[in-house]
């Protein structure tokens, strides 16, 4: 088990990481989510062992492991770009951690053989790794990983830089290839849906800090603040600033939205309401839905899906529509919204409410 | 169209510019001192390897050659192995003073030769280092340790620091990283740093002489040294001149590929 106890990293007058407290059990697949520059890769490097933390206590089984250079710590790490040896072939790549262990030569053949049949390398063995593809040297940076049977695999947003076809096919692999590996398997993305895809636990991070961490259905669900929910949806939740007055809470342009039932016995005062874009319905979605108005200010059109950026007040929402719709920008648009699919947070940001499960989904 | 058709004319003119002292060097080497100095022929009348018999028996002459090559070879082999882990430094680590530290070291080539050769000669008397190789294969370290550093820092800043790290993760100590992974990475590099200090160290004369008298005493010092009774062998003295050629010739013939990146001190 690896376990941060308040860890905290501090570079120049910046601090990159502040108060992480987390524990990752053995054979648990995390994902780290949060946007550019909110401190996954600081985190793990701290968890790697190549940074040392300010503050804070860093152990491996109950061991503190702060003092423990790298090259002592069992661990494996892939990079976002492509690291790899360039001057070794793709055989020697994969080898390096075996034989810098001095393991002997049949047990490194097959340690390799397998890692490469694994990750489909078998045909490039013996050519360099700049003589690859992105996808093939990305490969090869997971198969040294692999093989290495580290006790803790850090991956580095390992797909961003690679093409969506081979980001699919390697996200399904991934976590099947070192979960037999009894591994903590830590993954850093910035994308919602990445995580969502992996499963496991999430730990969503924001400006150096640990929003939330726990399983992810559980934090997508119920993010614990707005902070956390606006980092784990893609595009970002949309927001209204309302007050609630009775069991309706009423927002600018005279809007009124009657309260769902987990909102109803929150006392008066103002809130945040969050929803998602694809919550934000272009037609009503039922009889319980409210009406809005906003402008168009942009559409982006992906194919089977449109987004249309809304202005309401002052506040910028996006709203993802099924099929190609053909909607102007400055046009005025009536948008609904459901008050079963509405997140609640206080005016300190934490979540007050949360729309239930929908039991037939 | 015009304009493509005559387009080859300045490069060759060019060329022209650039070969002509060379070729008129080797064309001399073949000559007599008599048609030398007697008539103009764009190429020996009578062709003679004589020049060159003169060099390659007398051993005031050869030794020059292998003088030179003794010191060159120390001095870049001493220059390169002591800028590589200064290199490191300066591209790996940030420390107090590196970006100040880093450019003084190139300050050192601002400063004329002229300028070192009192202080080198005092301090290299002292310690009996007179006409010695490794005497003039240390002095020329001062110019060329700076540069090496400029160069192969340079190299080394375009390898990402995740491949150390990557190492370092795999489990190599420094030491095997650094000469298993590192410098095979940065071999062209260490190849046109070797060069520089090899063309610096071979092209030097004013230190070369003075820190020698006989037993280290560089070609080039020989080749000032050829005024006879007779007056100049003009014959030998361009033969001598086409020898000292060849070396650089051949040392830029194996990093010819990575001599531009070289120029700009690896920053391209």
């Amino acid at each position: 088990m690896l376990e941060l106890r308040d860890v905290t990293k501090v570079v120049g007058r910046e601090t990159h990481i502040r108060g992480v407290s987390m524990a990752l059990e053995r054979g648990s697949l995390n994902v780290l989510l949060g946007p550019t520059r909110s401190g996954k890769t600081s985190l793990m490097r701290l968890m790697a062992g190549l940074d040392r933390p300010a503050s804070g206590d860093i152990l491996m089984d109950g061991k503190s492991v702060v003092g423990v250079p790298v090259q002592k710590r069992n661990v494996a790490m892939v990079y976002q770009q492509f690291i790899n040896y360039p001057t070794l072939t793709v055989y020697e790549n994969i080898a390096s951690p075996l034989r810098v262990a001095g393991r002997d030569k049949a047990t490194i053949e097959a340690e390799v053989r397998k890692a490469a049949a694994l990750l489909r390398l078998e045909p490039y063995l013996e050519r360099t790794p700049l003589e690859l593809s992105g996808g093939q040297q990305q490969r090869t940076a997971l198969a040294r990983a692999l093989v290495k049977g580290a006790d803790l695999v850090l991956l580095d947003e390992p797909l961003a830089n690679l093409d969506y076809k081979l980001r699919e096919e390697l996200r399904a692999e991934l976590p099947k290839i070192f979960a037999e590996s009894g591994t903590i398997f830590v993954y850093a993305t910035t994308e919602p849906s990445e995580a969502l895809l992996l499963g496991g636990n999430t730990a969503t991070l924001s400006e150096g800090r640990v929003t939330q961490y726990g399983p992810t259905p559980e934090v997508f669900r119920n993010p614990v603040d707005l902070v956390t929910a606006r980092t784990f949806s893609d595009p970002p939740l949309n927001m209204l600033k309302v007050t609630k007055r009775g069991d309706r809470f009423h927002g600018p342009q005279d809007t009124a939205i009657a309260a769902p039932a987990s909102a109803m016995a929150l006392a008066d005062g103002t809130y945040v309401l969050g929803f998602r874009p694809h919550h934000l319905y272009l037609d009503p979605p039922g009889p319980q839905a409210v009406a809005l108005k906003a402008r168009v200010a942009v559409t982006e059109i992906t194919g089977s899906e449109s987004f249309v950026h809304l202005d309401h007040g002052g506040e910028r929402w996006v709203a993802l529509a099924h099929g190609v719709r053909s909607i102007e920008v400055d046009e005025d648009l009536t948008v609904y919204l459901d008050p079963q699919r509405l997140f609640v947070f206080g005016s300190d940001w934490l979540l007050a409410a949360a729309p239930a499960l929908r039991s037939a989904a | 169209m015009g304009r493509a058709r005559f387009s080859w004319i300045v490069p060759t003119l060019y060329i022209i510019f650039l070969l002509l002292p060379i070729y008129w060097l080797v064309n001399m080497s073949f000559k007599t001192n008599q048609e030398i100095l007697s008539i103009f022929t764009l190429w020996p009348q009578n062709p003679t390897l004589a020049n060159y018999r003169v060099i390659f028996t007398d051993p005031a002459w050869y030794n020059g050659y292998i003088n030179s090559i003794i010191y060159v070879v120390l001095n870049t082999v001493i220059s390169v192995a002591v800028a590589l882990p200064a290199a490191y430094a300066f591209s790996r680590y940030r420390f107090l003073g590196d970006k100040h530290l880093f450019f003084w070291l190139l300050t050192n080539r601002m400063a004329p030769p002229a300028v070192f050769v009192l202080p080198f000669f005092q301090l290299y008397s002292a310690f009996g280092l007179i006409d010695t190789h490794i005497a003039v294969a240390i002095a020329h370290c001062l110019f060329n340790v700076p540069l090496a550093v400029w160069i192969l820092e340079g190299f080394m800043s375009g390898v990402p620091k995740e491949i150390d790290e990557t190492a370092y993760i795999d489990g190599y100590s420094f030491p095997r990283f650094f000469t298993k992974i590192f410098m095979p990475l940065i071999a062209s590099g260490i190849g046109v740093a070797a060069f520089f200090c090899f063309m610096f160290s071979w092209v030097e004369l004013l230190i070369a002489r003075t820190l020698t008298t006989t037993d280290a005493k560089p070609i080039a010092a020989t080749m000032t040294r050829t005024v006879s009774a007779s007056g100049l062998d003009w014959g030998v003295l361009a033969a001598a001149g086409v020898l000292t050629i060849i070396p650089g010739a051949l040392v830029i013939y194996f990093v010819r590929n990575y001599i531009a990146k070289g120029f700009a001190l690896g920053r391209v």
